[in-house]
């Protein structure tokens, strides 16, 4: 099948790959030769995959995800695999194991996470596109730090066999590239059925971009323009949406008030659902070594300790706390009927309307060490996470500048209407070029 | 709110691993995201309702997987084609 080689030698001076494979074999097919970058929680056969934590230096998964497999068949040359912060828990890309990724429109700022690595090497024009994952906004968040694009899929259109599991039940593989024809190319290539992933949902994507918009309705949640969005970047935002009125659009004002909890809702499921998914890592199948002559919670609490970053134990016992007996009905019952509400929301709105636009991000992209205190960058996700919550598609687009910094646009659809949100997000692309 | 005995307690149960430096930063931490997540106690409504899901099961045979050599290969230790885990005991 690898009948040609690619040859890649980035200058990465962003620290956005973890690894690089200068020499990518590859096919023939419709990415053939592109070198495609894959985020480092994505398991690649013979390619060490980290997640960009200590836990897993060294590992070699002995299987290709299943993305990675289509990848392969459609002619793409894996060319490395990007930083993140580990295991998908972050803002910023700041909590790798292996250092923070530079934003490359400036330096002295974060490329947004968790996918950042993926942003910053297509900003930076070292690939054309790459594989990001998506648990609470880490496709949307640095696409629109980088300035480029990024599809968060209906949840069950791309196989997540392969993905190595922070949480479940909210993430998604998705595209990433400086285009929207590019991320719909990527999209064609991953998305489908696959009998190892029991959510997946037999729903190819077979897409190219329309941009005639005319007589689309755009919702438009006030909630995406309220307090703690910064009041530039909602402007830019608004702007953006009005060229897609000029191009036959109707903007209609609608309300998600279960974004109140959203938030909330979204950081007790998905750590709840990282202290179980990451319970296997203890040094016995994978990884640095357990001390095999200690008793096992010794152990085990000897390499965690010593293997996981600050923010993945925060989360860990976060989640062991909300599912702990006693606290799981104020927490993750909750937090459950909550996820219901934002589901409801989103069907109440798109009986009404076709999309639901606003800003991806409430400010541009932070400087590196700005937000300190975990619970101030968790509150950055609030745009980005009832997306997640809903399962619904979601894009990132480049709309404009704040103090020279990109502003992405976020178009999100109804379940399995990716293709509409690709439309939109392509329509408004056209115009702003 | 929780105390430094709880955290320790939780650390506990989730095998993490914690020395007492770290037990004050992470209370208060764990203290402010516990407040922002007491907003859920205003939450009204019923719990997820499954609609037009359900279970993905196959016939239970055996299917090819992967190589003996391939499973062990990132294992520290193996013995006898298993992997060594520490003592349980």
């Amino acid at each position: 099948m690898a009948a040609h080689e690619t040859v890649f030698n980035p200058d990465d001076r962003y620290n956005a790959f973890l690894t690089v494979c200068r020499k990518a074999p590859h096919s023939d097919g419709k990415l053939a030769g592109i070198a495609v970058a894959v985020k480092d929680n994505i398991s690649t056969q013979g390619i060490e995959t980290t997640c960009a934590s200590k836990i897993l230096k060294g590992y070699i998964p002995p299987y290709d995800a299943h993305v990675v497999d289509l990848l392969k068949q459609s002619g793409a040359a894996i060319a490395g695999k990007t930083n993140m912060d580990e295991f998908g828990m972050g803002t910023t890309t700041e909590n790798s194991a292996f250092g923070p990724t530079l934003n490359p429109c400036d330096t002295t700022r974060v490329p947004g996470g968790s996918s950042g690595g993926s942003a910053a090497a297509i900003a930076a024009g070292m690939v054309r596109m790459a594989l990001g994952t998506d648990t609470g906004g880490s496709i949307r968040c640095p696409a629109a730090f980088c300035g480029i694009v990024g599809l968060k899929p209906t949840y069950g259109r791309v196989s997540r066999y392969g993905l190595i599991a922070y949480a479940n039940s909210l993430e998604q593989i998705g595209p990433m590239a400086g285009t929207v024809s590019d991320v719909s190319l990527l999209m064609q290539v991953i998305a489908g059925y696959d009998r190892r992933d029991s959510t997946s949902y037999n729903k190819p994507y077979t897409h190219t971009p329309n941009p005639d918009i005319k007589g689309l309705t755009i919702g438009i949640p006030q909630e995406y323009f309220g307090a703690g969005v910064d009041p530039r970047v909602a402007e830019v935002t608004k702007r953006a949406i009005f060229r897609l009125e000029e191009l036959g659009a109707t903007a209609l004002p609608c309300s998600i008030p279960s974004m109140e909890y959203a938030l909330a809702a979204y950081y007790v499921t998905c750590t709840s659902e990282a202290s179980s998914n990451l319970a296997r890592f203890d040094g016995v199948r994978y990884g640095p070594a357990a001390d095999t002559k200690k008793s096992w919670h010794d152990a085990y609490r000897e390499v965690r300790r010593a293997g996981f970053g600050a923010e993945v134990r925060r989360r860990i016992m976060l989640g062991t706390f909300a599912l702990s007996s006693g606290y799981y009905g104020k927490y993750y019952a909750k937090a459950q009927i909550a996820r219901e509400n934002v589901k409801k929301d989103f069907a109440r709105i798109f009986s009404e309307v076709d999309v639901i636009a606003g800003p991806t991000m409430p400010t541009i992209a932070f400087k590196l060490g700005e937000k300190s205190d975990p619970l101030s960058m968790y509150l950055a996700d609030i745009l980005t996470v009832p997306v997640n919550l809903a399962n619904i598609p979601a894009i990132s687009v480049p709309c404009g500048k704040v103090d020279g910094m990109p502003v992405g646009l976020q178009i999100m659809g109804k379940p399995f209407e990716d293709e509409r949100v690709v439309d939109v997000a392509f329509a408004y692309e056209q115009v702003a070029a | 709110m929780v105390t430094e005995n709880d955290v320790r307690d939780i650390a506990e149960l989730a095998d993490i691993g914690i020395n007492t430096e770290e037990l004050g930063p992470f209370t208060d931490q764990f203290n402010a995201i516990l407040d922002y997540f007491d907003v859920l106690d205003r939450v009204q409504g019923e719990g997820s309702v499954i609609r037009d899901l359900s279970n993905v099961m196959r016939e239970d045979v055996i299917e090819l997987s992967l190589p003996q050599e391939e499973v062990l290969k990132n294992a520290a230790f193996q013995e006898d084609g298993f992997i060594r885990a520490p003592r349980v005991m």
